[in-house]
């Protein structure tokens, strides 16, 4: 079909051009005023229709199609700014939250141990107490006994002298003389039984 | 075939001799290419805006880059104050280009090789910015004639340089493209007049120097209608922002 339309208008031309082979008198044909006023005509009237549908209809429209990509695009990148601010201050809160949930749960921790560190402490003091306590009552009964030991064993030493030398001679031996010696004993040897 | 590499140039009518008074203003072919380049500009661009995706698809990709480049190539050139001029640019530039572009196809007719066209957009150029200096500055827009640094003795000298200079603009502006544009086809249809000629045994050379003509001739209908565009921007600059 293309081919078929340039091949007629390549005829065409060919046969235009026969008719001004004809009809040419040599020279430059720019320099021939014939048709300068027609020209001139045309010109003015093509390159005005040119001017004013371009001016007023096609260039107004290239330029805010332009403009509206232009601001279209920056709109975008705008809104896509903004999203990442907004997903940035997002994401610091989210950090804010775990590290403050990071630091309550050490807090937790910390008072719950302080608070175990405590209670452990005060039993132990109590126990400690208890323990001292039952120590020194230990101690004193100790004490107690070691102070009456002396006169206990005396007096066990004097029935038992009394009833010896009443075994061995048979007589009576006042209780008071045999007392009498047994205290001078244990004042000159106490030392040596016992180890105070 | 046509053996005069300048016949390509002829304009000739297409359909009846259309007259406004003494004037003849006939539809041919130079006009039927330039509703032909109006038109693509047009079609490409309303595709290329039609449809706001975020993706552009490659119409609009197209048309969001040639606006790009014609506005930094403004602002780069004539700074922020231009602003109110940018389409006059922007239609300049895709007109220039899409007449030089088309006119690259095998039998088609550049516009942009005809003096009257150029000169007719230069000239139009060339007041517009006059009048828009005189307007934006009133009488100090003359001061552009006058560059500051300049001893006294060379001072009326390079005044009137300066003078010259700026009113041989539009001759400049239009002489370039027109110029460029009418060299290259020439040359391309000599080099192929000479493939004809030299036929199948010596038509390898000439034609492989077609081919790169070719090539360096889209790059030369680019670049003129940057050159034509940009010079405007700085026309536009010095009636702007006064610097001298």
């Amino acid at each position: 079909m293309i081919k078929k339309i340039i091949f007629q208008f390549l005829f065409f031309s060919f046969l235009l051009l026969e008719t001004v082979f004809a009809a040419e008198s040599g020279g430059m044909p720019q320099l021939n005023p014939e048709f300068w006023v027609s020209q001139i005509f045309w010109l003015s009237l093509t390159f005005g229709i040119l001017y004013l549908v371009l001016s007023k209809i096609i260039l107004p429209k290239i330029s805010a199609n332009l403009e509206s990509r232009k601001t279209q695009i920056s709109d975008n990148i705008e809104a896509a700014d903004k999203q990442r601010e907004e997903s940035e201050a997002k994401l610091k809160e989210y950090e804010k939250i775990i590290s403050k949930s990071k630091s309550e749960a050490k807090n937790i921790f910390n008072q719950v141990r302080e608070n175990a560190l405590k209670d452990i402490n005060l039993k132990k003091e109590v126990l400690d107490k208890q323990i001292n306590e039952e120590i020194k009552k230990a101690e004193d009964e100790i004490n107690q006994l070691r102070k009456n030991a002396p006169a206990k064993i005396n007096k066990i030493a004097i029935e038992t002298a009394s009833e010896l030398t009443k075994k061995l001679i048979g007589a009576e031996i006042n209780n008071s003389s045999i007392s009498a010696i047994v205290d001078d004993l244990s004042k000159r040897n106490g030392d040596k039984y016992y180890d105070n | 075939m046509a053996a005069n590499p300048m016949t390509q140039f002829e304009v000739y009518r297409i359909g009846p001799e259309i007259k406004i008074g003494a004037f003849d203003i006939s539809f041919t072919n130079a006009s039927l290419f330039m509703i032909v380049s109006t038109f693509a500009i047009l079609i490409i661009f309303n595709l290329g805006s039609k449809k706001n995706s975020l993706l552009p698809n490659k119409l609009q990709l197209l048309a969001e880059l040639s606006y790009t480049f014609v506005s930094k190539m403004m602002s780069d050139t004539a700074g922020s104050k231009a602003r109110p001029y940018f389409a006059f640019i922007f239609s300049l530039f895709m007109f220039v280009l899409f007449c030089n572009m088309f006119g690259m196809i095998p039998y088609t007719f550049t516009v942009t090789s005809h003096i009257i066209v150029t000169f007719m957009l230069a000239s139009f150029i060339f007041i517009g910015v006059t009048i828009i200096g005189f307007i934006k500055h009133g009488f100090g827009y003359l001061k552009l004639f006058v560059p500051s640094g300049v001893p006294a003795i060379l001072l009326p000298l390079i005044v009137v340089i300066e003078i010259i200079s700026y009113l041989s603009r539009p001759i400049s502006l239009s002489v370039r493209l027109f110029a460029n544009m009418m060299a290259g086809h020439t040359m391309m249809k000599v080099f192929g007049g000479f493939v004809i000629s030299l036929g199948i045994v010596g038509g390898w050379l000439p034609l492989s120097f077609s081919v790169a003509l070719t090539g360096l001739e889209i790059l030369v209908a680019f670049l003129q209608a940057y050159v034509f565009a940009i010079l405007t921007c700085i026309y536009l600059n010095d009636a702007l922002n006064l610097h001298h």
